[in-house]
């Protein structure tokens, strides 16, 4: 009956409507408005180049080139890291594989990794490995991870009642993985699969080092031979139309099935499969996977390290001081997304209404602008309306705000899902006022989300190369510029230390990665 | 402790009204259930005690003090009146003991005494005290829920269902042992509920609310057997309605001459009427001993007792009757049987027929 539904979906909690509310909502709005602002800066600006001359620049063989490059890396990546990404899920999760919870940290330690540095080691390795060989390999190996990732921990949480239900009504064992288990991957395998496409639209380290020319390669170089706006908004309005196109292939793909667990009761965990025969191929797969994507990175860094030593440099003064910088930066980075994202978290918990859902969709499409487009439309701003903030640490933390909001919003959410309105309801009727069940329900309940937010903002600011490269302030370095410069010019021993640096601040990440796929349930 | 006191409540969400011009008092230390199907109006009436929701008119007075009238309103915080959820709402990141001692204010929340008695006011062992919330069971949730409500001493205590997502074999240990702790604290409770036997077995009053209106508010025995209408008895259990003469406190049917409970509420219903029998009165005799005889059509079997579905063999058309039998006196199907009344019945104004011989079941129980 309506009045019950109302009653119990109606509006929540004390003093929900008001003034509270509407500034939250202008504060969401405000924010959207400013993670869209990059593609309101870049596509007005390719627009106002004369047709005839936008034609010409964009139908030269140059751009059929740099399409092509991305058709081919993206015709081998993603499909090759939905198979290893898939394979290593199931034989972690679903098997009865030896050592698989070592194996689960092993699998996500790639992600600590910043991938310039996995294809700087790879270079110095094997240094015939070029060109597009190289470029698919190093970013096959980076980002499987993404896939791993996310079908583990559905793989986790799926119930083996479905495949027991469909083999009972006469499937067999392979039919019944395909007509019950794939269909309920289907989001998770399209959302790590956009997410392989998202980074390689955006990747500049990897590919310039292996010296493949892309969308983001091209515009880093044309940035670095002479800010030309125009023509650099026409290559960026062309790799956002690409990330965008994505998108609209993950809706596609995840497709309209509902795939929520129904019924109630305790779920279970399934019966692993005993790979018997198959237990040596597996754990060598794996090996393997592990020792390129893991260990040769790590192995090299290692190597040019003890190399630098030997040579007398090494640790001095100038790496703690890089490192510092990198801090500030990253913790100005962290707090400033996480606070852009707390309001419209915070509105999409609690009031879903159509402004939220248009916030959810923007932090959609915001969640695949790639960092030099966010980059290129800032410097564009700065130069064009604001000459004094370019090159400033407002402006570059203004684009680590922009481009990890979307990351920051999905452990917010998680966390504001934790403190219930109900919770808040009790409080207040066990004497507490509105400030205090805030400070004693509801800050207690959010803070872990919040740090993780935090955490994973600030390491992913800490490996940042792109952005940073366009908008870092003159005399601020950063961990991953000073490795970049130092690899650009073939030292590879002065690099080593910066890349040390890098993987060693990252470790946490793997650790908060990996506590999701154990506790999402 | 308190008494609570409802004038002329109406509340709703937006244009809708959900609770219109209710009125309704729980003496001190009294507990009165509130029953009602799904949308009936129960959660919002307790919302608006509770201070979760401003009602559109109407006081409501806690303990001889307004919290909610023309111009007064006061939070939550303020008001000393006890929330149990269905779900229990127990505070995931504090433990057992950090829950219970919630709202103390914070010099006692260290001590652990009044945690202890709780816990064993509302029958848990004290080992408890140091686990979380995930931790336990619906059952020993739902406890700690109310030993948290009773902590700071409320005058009053409301129950929004804390007992419907429990299995049926802890539901009855649940209730058990909260009324206990009730009764031991002595203090003024609201159960809303949509159980009947919860209902009737939980508290000293019944009030019945139907789309946002009590229909009835009294004992559960005068509700059960002297319910206002028909359709407010069918709500409370299995109601027989055949058609009767009443005159002169009595009704005479085909189940002989019966004496009528409380005929003055429909003033002095004479002629037509219809008259509500429960199936439990009307007992099994041998053939001939009854007022009727009758044939064993069917007979659901519940082990302790049985219902009996009964094909009168006199020549009056009619639907069968049903009487519940204890178990072991079920007879077997085809047998004859004779049917005697116990106790009296309550008639209403003739609409059988008018209604297709039996009144809807529009209370919607659910």
């Amino acid at each position: 009956m309506p009045a019950s539904f109302r009653a119990l979906g109606g509006p929540r909690g004390v003093g929900a409507h008001g003034l509270g509310t509407r500034g939250v909502a202008v504060a969401a709005a405000l924010v959207a408005a400013l993670t869209l602002l990059p593609l309101l800066v870049v596509v007005p600006d390719a627009l106002s180049a004369d047709p005839g001359e936008a034609a010409s620049y964009l139908l030269r063989p140059r751009v059929g080139e740099l399409l092509t490059n991305t058709g081919l890396l993206f015709a081998v990546t993603v499909p090759a890291t939905v198979v290893v990404g898939v394979a290593a899920a199931w034989l972690v999760e679903r098997t009865a594989l030896p050592g698989a919870g070592v194996w689960r940290t092993l699998l996500l330690a790639p992600l600590a990794v910043p991938s310039f540095v996995s294809a700087y080691a790879w270079v110095t390795v094997a240094p015939w490995l070029d060109g597009f060989g190289g470029a698919a390999l190093v970013t096959t190996l980076a980002y499987f991870p993404f896939v791993f990732l996310p079908v583990a921990a559905m793989l986790r949480t799926l119930d083996p009642g479905d495949e027991e239900a469909a083999r009972s009504l006469g499937l067999s064992p392979a039919a019944a993985v395909v007509r019950t288990l794939l269909p309920r991957l289907r989001p998770a395998l399209s959302g790590g699969a956009l997410l392989v496409a998202l980074h390689l639209l955006a990747e500049y380290g990897v590919l310039e080092m292996m010296r493949f020319q892309t969308f983001t390669t091209a515009i880093m170089q044309q940035y670095a031979v002479g800010f030309s706006s125009t023509s650099s908004s026409l290559l960026a309005s062309v790799l956002l139309t690409l990330c965008l196109v994505a998108l609209v292939l993950d809706l596609v793909a995840r497709g309209r099935h509902r795939v929520a667990r129904v019924g109630s009761g305790v779920q279970r965990r399934a019966v692993p499969t005993a790979l018997g025969g198959w237990t040596a191929p597996a754990l060598a797969f794996l090996g393997v996977l592990v020792a390129l994507s893991v260990a040769v990175p790590v192995a090299t860094v290692v190597r040019w390290l003890l190399h630098g030593v030997a040579a007398g440099s090494g640790l001095d003064a100038g790496l703690v001081q890089v490192t510092l910088s990198t801090l500030g930066l990253a913790a100005l980075g962290a707090v400033a997304a996480v606070v852009a994202a707390l309001p419209g978290a915070w509105l999409l918990n609690r009031h879903r209404s159509g402004l939220a859902l248009l916030l959810e969709r923007t932090t959609f499409v915001a969640s695949a602008l790639p960092g030099v487009v966010i980059g290129l439309a800032l410097v564009t701003l700065a130069v064009r309306w604001a000459r004094p903030a370019y090159q400033t640490v407002g402006l570059i933390v203004l684009a680590y705000a922009i481009l990890f909001l979307p990351r920051a919003m999905v452990s917010l959410r998680a966390g504001l899902a934790a403190s219930r309105p109900e919770l808040s309801e009790a409080a207040r009727s066990l004497g507490l006022s509105g400030p205090a069940t805030l400070v004693r329900v509801v800050l207690p309940l959010v803070a872990p989300s919040v740090l993780t937010a935090l955490v994973l903002v600030a390491l992913a600011v800490n490996t940042e190369l792109t952005a940073t490269l366009l908008l870092a302030p003159t005399g601020t370095d950063t961990l991953a510029l000073a490795f970049w410069r130092e690899a650009s010019e073939l030292d590879y021993a002065g690099a080593a230390p910066y890349a040390a640096v890098m993987i060693a601040m990252s470790v946490p990440l793997t650790i908060l990665l990996r506590r999701q796929i154990l506790e999402e349930r | 402790m308190s008494e609570l006191k409802i004038v002329g409540l109406s509340a709703g969400y937006g244009a809708e009204t959900v609770l219109d011009d209710v009125e309704l008092t729980v003496a001190e230390g009294a507990t009165t259930a509130v029953l009602g199907g799904s949308g009936s109006g129960k959660t919002t009436l307790l919302r608006v005690v509770a201070g979760f929701l401003r009602p559109g008119s109407g006081t409501v007075t806690v303990g001889g003090r307004t919290v909610a009238g023309p111009g007064t309103w006061l939070p939550p915080e303020r008001r000393g009146v006890g929330y149990v959820r269905q779900d229990g709402a127990l505070f995931p990141h504090l433990s057992v003991a950090g829950n219970i001692a919630f709202g103390l204010p914070w010099p006692r929340r260290r001590h652990h005494d009044r945690v202890l008695e709780l816990l064993d006011l509302v029958g848990l062992p004290s080992a408890i005290a140091e686990r979380h919330p995930d931790q336990l069971s619906g059952g020993q949730q739902q406890r700690v829920a109310l030993a948290r409500a009773l902590a700071p001493r409320p005058g009053l205590i409301l129950l929004d269902e804390p007992f419907s997502s429990l299995d049926t074999a802890l539901r009855a240990a649940t209730r058990e042992a909260t009324a206990r702790a009730l009764r031991a604290t002595g203090a003024t409770t609201v159960l809303v509920t949509h159980d009947q036997d919860e209902a009737l077995s939980f508290a000293d009053e019944v009030a019945i609310l139907k789309a946002g209106r009590f229909r009835q508010v009294a004992s559960p025995r005068t509700v059960y057997r002297e319910p206002v209408d028909a359709e407010v008895a069918e709500f409370l259990g299995d109601a027989l309605l055949i058609a009767g003469s009443a005159a002169d406190g009595s009704v005479t049917c085909r189940l002989g001459r019966l004496p009528v409970h409380g005929a003055s509420v429909d003033g002095d219903a004479a002629g037509d009427v219809d008259v509500m029998i429960r199936p439990e009165q009307l007992t099994l005799t041998p053939p001939g001993a009854g007022v009727l005889d009758a044939v064993v059509r069917d007979v659901d079997y519940f082990g302790h007792d049985a219902l009996v579905e009964l094909d009168p063999t006199d020549e009056e058309s009619g639907d069968p009757l049903r009487s519940r039998v204890l178990g072991v006196d079920a007879p077997a199907i085809g047998e004859l049987v004779g049917v005697r009344v116990l106790g009296g019945v309550r008639t209403y104004p003739r609409s059988l027929g008018a209604r297709d011989g039996r009144p809807a079941d529009s209370l919607g129980v659910g």
